[in-house]
């Protein structure tokens, strides 16, 4: 029973965004009831679901790392879209540069130097968060305001155009494979973070250092080495997330690759249950919340609104999330529904009974 | 070993203080710097003067979110906020309805709304400071689209003849080349900064709303306990914020006297690496409000000079960001070395770690 119990709390975070989602699901089902239609095209499957699993690739990537960096280091990184588009750019130039045919070789290790990239950037910024005990959100403002240029001038021109077959097939589909690419690179990089997260100490060392760093010290965990982990995983997340967003797009636009993803993967991490302060995380609620936020774009385009409109529309959605989810609101809810449960307990007949008991409660 | 009485707290400068002090040095240096390597145009009045008539605005927005910053909190909406409010003010001016004083009504009204929303929800609602104001982002950001997509010229006469209006200093200016004095100007907007700046400076310094802030910035418990209202002060330090972005949305349309989408863009993140600069940490209970304008003429120096050396316009963002690397860095090992030797001796090496509020 004990055990029940904890697992069921252990879930309880995930109510909000699982409910969001199926809100989602039933606005867009209200609007039009071939909203799980699903047709193949090319021996492979489109539609509103896959597209939405498709669009929202990079983000729940990102927000996978975000969710770390969050966890252990009670700030948020906001370069990640600029990380993604410096570690791409130079996956771009890797490409374009290594002559001949490109074989998945090449694309290989491109893939790896960028990874490599991300890992350097995320050093960067970690080393200043851990070592010299800067603000996340300001060690990371230094490469968000100068990450775009550095992009640029690897790029050398203005859109280098990525146009081969390997690329075009991770863009894509693989012929074959009835599931767009994209899709299938997130699901593998889901599962071994899982894998890792199951595996390895990760979890525990950086919810005790998000909780109390002096008390994770005191236990023996080095709190400045598990906040520079959470960053360097952050770079590769953002590599990884880079590379998917080139090669979905066919070419490098460093103004406009990955921007403002910041917002959406920092929400993505606050929509699933997490708090923006540290501590214990739950992976699975960003992945949810960044499903989430991914279909309610989609959701807004598909109801026709104004796209001029669309932010307000977010933003009032946000809100009104927000204050569902407050604690306070959450206090308060769980107080009226203690007086309902008191009044249904007490039956009909000990009506007046009831209502005081609830009333002593409040 | 000392009794605790004795130590004097008035012979220890204050985290605050020292920080405020090093973004004074640097701006000196910086200033300085620019003077030497470029005394053609860094040596004129004027140049120093455009730095406040041109970017009122960003001065205003930054003593706003200074308030906030000191608080604990964050206000990312600014920078839109800012925004909306130029294009409001512009079609009020523009439909021919309203003069001068109800675009100003206007814009502080839009200020406020969003003052107080994201003051309660995040006050009173407890939720987290970055995502309400992220959504207030979003909110501002939709309306500016919603309102009008094109740049709006206002041309109504009255606004374009406070537009115009300068303030000549007559003992300061510059002789030009053909021998004629050309006195210094000066924008009702820099009026409005310099206002701004010591009402604000007053606030934080003496009043006791001011004195909450940097306890609740501090250790939200322990003001608490103290007998703060906590939830009030954070709740009057956004709507503090919200107003101010309301002014300044004002005084940036009395710069360029246009409402564009693109007005007050990046504002927020400009504002806060300007409070970065001028030593208001984002934790929160340390900083000068002072540090705030200071701050933002550093950053506004860097950005002069390195547009006066000529550089490519995508090193510009480059250097400007290498810039505020150093500056994080040596403010942050000058604070470790404080903050070590603080304890070295009397303590265990672990809890030098612990950060210290003043």
């Amino acid at each position: 029973m004990p055990r029940l119990k904890t697992r069921v709390s252990n879930l309880s975070h995930l109510f909000l965004p699982l409910s969001v989602l199926v809100i989602l699901i039933i606005v867009n089902l209200v609007k039009g009831a071939d909203y799980f239609k699903i047709t193949v095209v090319n021996g492979a499957f489109y539609g509103n679901i896959p597209n939405m699993l498709f669009g929202a690739s990079e983000l729940v990537i990102l927000s996978i790392g975000m969710t770390l960096v969050t966890a252990a280091s009670r700030g948020q990184d906001i370069s990640i879209g600029e990380s993604g588009a410096i570690s791409s750019a130079i996956f771009v130039q890797y490409v374009l540069r290594a002559g001949g045919d490109v074989t998945l070789w090449t694309i290989l290790v491109g893939f790896l130097i960028s990874c490599l990239a991300g890992i350097v950037i995320g050093a960067f910024n970690g080393t200043l968060v851990s070592f010299f005990n800067v603000q996340p959100m300001v060690a990371t403002l230094i490469l968000f305001l100068g990450g775009r240029s550095i992009a640029f001038i690897i790029d050398g021109k203005v859109s280098p155009i990525l146009a081969n077959e390997i690329s075009n097939r991770i863009g894509t589909v693989i012929p074959g494979i009835p599931i767009q690419t994209p899709i299938i690179l997130t699901a593998v990089f889901i599962v071994i973070v899982a894998v890792v997260l199951k595996t390895t100490n990760l979890r525990l060392y950086v919810e005790t250092v998000g909780i109390n760093p002096n008390a994770a010290r005191l236990n023996g965990i080095n709190p400045k080495k598990i906040i520079f982990l959470t960053f360097l995983i952050m770079g590769v997340c953002s590599a990884v997330a880079g590379f998917i967003a080139v090669n979905k797009a066919g070419r490098h636009d460093s103004v406009n690759l990955l921007k403002f993803i910041m917002m959406d993967a920092i929400l993505a991490v606050a929509l699933g249950g997490n708090s923006l302060g540290g501590g214990k995380f739950s992976i699975t609620g960003s992945i949810i919340g960044a499903y989430t936020i991914e279909m309610l774009n989609r959701t807004l385009l598909r109801l026709e609104v104004n796209p001029e409109a669309i932010k307000v529309f977010k933003a009032v959605f946000i809100i009104v999330l927000m204050i569902v989810a407050s604690p306070v609101v959450r206090e308060y809810a769980k107080k009226v529904l203690d007086k309902v449960q008191g009044l249904i307990a007490s039956g009909p007949s000990h009506h007046t009974s009831g209502l005081s008991q609830g009333e002593r409660g409040e | 070993m000392r009794p605790l009485g004795t130590t004097k707290t008035q012979t220890r400068m204050s985290n605050s203080t020292l920080l405020f002090i090093i973004a004074g040095i640097i701006f000196v240096l910086m200033y300085g710097f620019a003077l030497i390597s470029y005394p053609g145009s860094f040596m004129q009045f004027q140049t120093f003067f455009d730095l406040f008539n041109f970017n009122a605005a960003l001065f205003i927005v930054t003593l706003g979110l200074c308030v906030v910053m000191i608080g604990g909190g964050i206000d990312i909406s600014v920078g839109a906020v800012c925004g909306l409010v130029t294009m409001a003010c512009a079609m009020l001016l523009e439909s021919g309805t309203g003069g001068i004083w109800s675009a100003l009504l206007l814009a502080l009204g839009i200020g406020l709304a969003f003052g107080l929303m994201h003051g309660f929800l995040i006050a009173y609602l407890e939720i987290q400071p970055f995502i309400i104001t992220l959504a207030g982002m979003f909110l501002a950001q939709g309306l500016l689209t919603t309102l009008h997509r094109e740049p709006l010229n206002v041309t109504q006469p009255a606004f374009v003849a406070l537009r115009n209006f300068t303030i000549e200093i007559p003992w300061l200016g510059t002789v030009n080349r053909r021998g004629i004095f050309i006195p210094c100007e000066i924008k009702p907007g820099v009026l409005v900064v310099v206002v701004l700046v010591i009402l604000y400076a007053v606030l934080m310094k003496w009043s006791r709303f001011g004195r909450s802030v940097y306890a609740v910035g501090g250790d939200r418990e322990s003001a608490r306990m103290l007998g703060i209202n906590v939830k009030k002060t954070i709740f009057l330090s956004y709507v503090i914020c919200g107003l101010t972005a309301g002014i300044s949305g004002f005084v940036f349309l009395m710069t360029t006297g246009a409402g564009n989408i693109g007005n007050g863009s990046l504002f927020e993140m400009k504002a806060i690496a300007a409070n970065v600069m001028g030593g208001i940490l984002l934790n929160g209970g340390v900083g000068n409000l002072l540090g705030a304008p200071i701050g933002t003429m550093t950053l506004l120096t860097i950005n002069e000079l390195i547009r006066a050396a000529g550089v490519q316009s995508n090193l510009q963002a480059i250097v400007s960001g290498l810039l505020l690397y150093l500056f994080i860095v040596l403010q942050s090992i000058i604070i470790a070395l404080r903050t070590s030797k603080r304890f070295t001796l009397a303590l265990p090496s672990w809890l030098k770690f612990q950060r210290t509020h003043d």
